[in-house]
């Protein structure tokens, strides 16, 4: 079976028309679908729906308390964009991260989480952000929205709870009130150009010498990227020193469920989570 | 038979039409079906650069851009690089600095290192590094290429 039909919108009812139909591929940046039907991963549907000219996917803006970032948002945008830096530092350091400018023009933030790689380099920091996404489908004539957190969007290597007549419309992550910091930390082979061996997320609100409000997540170290909630605990509240940060690491370690491959046995990835975890909050206890 | 679509766009300044299969990249479009092969084909997965373009301002590895997305769009290739001052300032200075050895990568090098500077005017010599990480060469070692560009960076316009 081949491509029957292309479509490319200009208005998100019509693109949710065309997937209402059934067996529709979804193109945004192309930059995973075009290596992967390449190489005999995925089989295209009988549509094929380009989204690049739905304006309404388009755009980052803060509104209702939280930062929305349009599905078609690139990394490049998102990079470039001061809302961003100001309410989500940490997606912003791991915009900086991603691939190469090229890659970076065309890949958009929609297709990194509905291609939900295990090492998606936005994942970790939107799950540290508490993203929430928002769907959208055109059942039966008018368009329903659902949201919901992207911890549960995330349900397997490449597998979402996007059902195939949804689409992702928007990320949205809730502003918070207190300061915060943020670190984005990407193990790799080099600088460019490279799959996350580990990848690591951090974010807490400062209150004092003490950190409120901690969330620490980790890419490429589980089926789905993974927030550990046992190292959150060891840091909420306490002091920044060498015991608590070891502890937290320790209990990081514990929590991932790494498997090996190409890039990095588990067993390496196990002791990359704690040294880095190590490092990161060595770094932020010394900023 | 698979689906095809008829697009225009223009390509180097030049109104252009083809028809074109729905799953082809627009590298497979430039070099095969309109005839330019300026735009080279090495990895074929976004690794190397070398099929860079600009499309409506953004460069792009153009093995990974589907064509029938070009519909409508603006396109620079190689070909068309030197119809800017600064695209035919950055092809002098690569001659002149000696940054072309077998010369795959000099398209997709001299491309992106237009992008990146008319974005950019003055970059950094680190900045430049950051900018063509997505470029490999196989055969210069990349200080005559980064030479070439810094040069065109630090002259005024
Ligand atoms: C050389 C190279 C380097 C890379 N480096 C990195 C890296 O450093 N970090 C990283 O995380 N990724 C990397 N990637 C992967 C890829 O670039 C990203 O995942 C990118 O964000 C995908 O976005 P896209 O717009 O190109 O998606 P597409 O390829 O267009 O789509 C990806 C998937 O999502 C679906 N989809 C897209 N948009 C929507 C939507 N709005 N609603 C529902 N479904 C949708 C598509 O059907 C497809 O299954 C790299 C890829 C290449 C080729
Ligand atoms: S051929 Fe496109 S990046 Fe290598
Ligand atoms: S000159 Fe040969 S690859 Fe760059």
């Amino acid at each position: 079976m081949s491509v029957e039909h292309y479509w490319a919108p200009r208005t998100l009812d019509e693109a949710l028309g065309h997937l209402a139909g059934g067996d529709v591929t979804i193109l945004a940046g192309g930059t995973d679908l075009m290596p992967q039907k390449n190489a005999g991963r995925v089989r295209l549907g009988r549509g094929l729906l380009n989204l690049s000219r739905v304006d309404a996917l388009r755009g980052v803006a803060v509104e209702k308390g939280c930062l929305r970032i349009g599905a078609l948002a690139t990394i490049t945008e998102l990079l470039a964009h001061a809302a961003v830096r100001e309410h989500a530092d940490v997606l912003a350091q791991a915009c900086d991260r991603f691939a190469s400018d090229q890659l970076r023009n065309a890949a958009t933030i929609g297709g990194n989480v509905c291609n939900a790689s295990p090492a998606g380099d936005t994942l970790v920091p939107l799950l540290v952000l508490d993203a929430e996404v928002e769907l959208a489908s055109r059942p039966n004539g008018s368009v329903a929205t659902r949201t919901l957190p992207l911890a549960a969007f995330l349900t397997g290597p490449g597998r979402t709870a996007r059902a195939p007549h949804e689409l992702l419309v928007a990320l949205r992550v809730p502003l918070r009130r207190a300061p915060a910091v943020g670190r984005f930390f990407k193990f790799g082979t080099r600088p460019a150009l490279d799959i996350s061996t580990i990848s690591i997320g951090f974010a807490a609100s400062r209150d004092g010498g003490t950190l409120r409000d901690v969330r620490l997540a980790y890419g490429a170290v589980a089926p789905v990227p993974m927030r550990s909630h046992a190292a959150e605990a060891a840091l909420d509240g306490a002091a920044l020193t060498d015991a608590t940060i070891a502890r937290a690491a320790a209990a990081a370690r514990e929590d991932v469920r790494p498997i090996d491959d190409v890039r990095a046995s588990a067993w390496y990835r196990r002791e990359l989570v704690f040294n880095m975890t190590r490092r990161i909050l060595d770094d932020v206890a010394h900023a | 038979m698979s689906l095809t679509r008829e697009i225009g766009f223009v390509l180097n300044g030049v109104r252009t039409r083809a028809t074109v299969p729905v799953a082809m990249s627009a590298l497979d479009m430039l070099r095969e079906v309109v005839g330019l092969t300026g735009t080279k084909y090495a990895c074929g997965e976004g690794e190397c650069g070398a099929c860079t373009i600009v499309v409506d301002g953004r460069s792009l590895c153009s093995c990974l851009l589907f064509a029938v997305d070009c519909d409508g769009r603006e396109l620079t290739t190689i070909e068309g690089a030197e119809r800017d001052p600064l695209g035919a300032r950055l092809e002098q200075a690569f001659v002149d600095c000696g940054a072309v050895q077998c010369g795959f990568c000099t398209p997709g090098m001299v491309m992106q290192a237009q992008h990146w500077l008319q974005a950019h005017p003055g970059a950094s010599r680190d900045a430049i590094l950051r900018a063509i990480e997505g470029n490999l060469c196989r055969c210069t070692g990349y200080v005559k290429i980064v030479d070439a560009i810094e040069r065109v960076a630090r002259e005024a316009p």
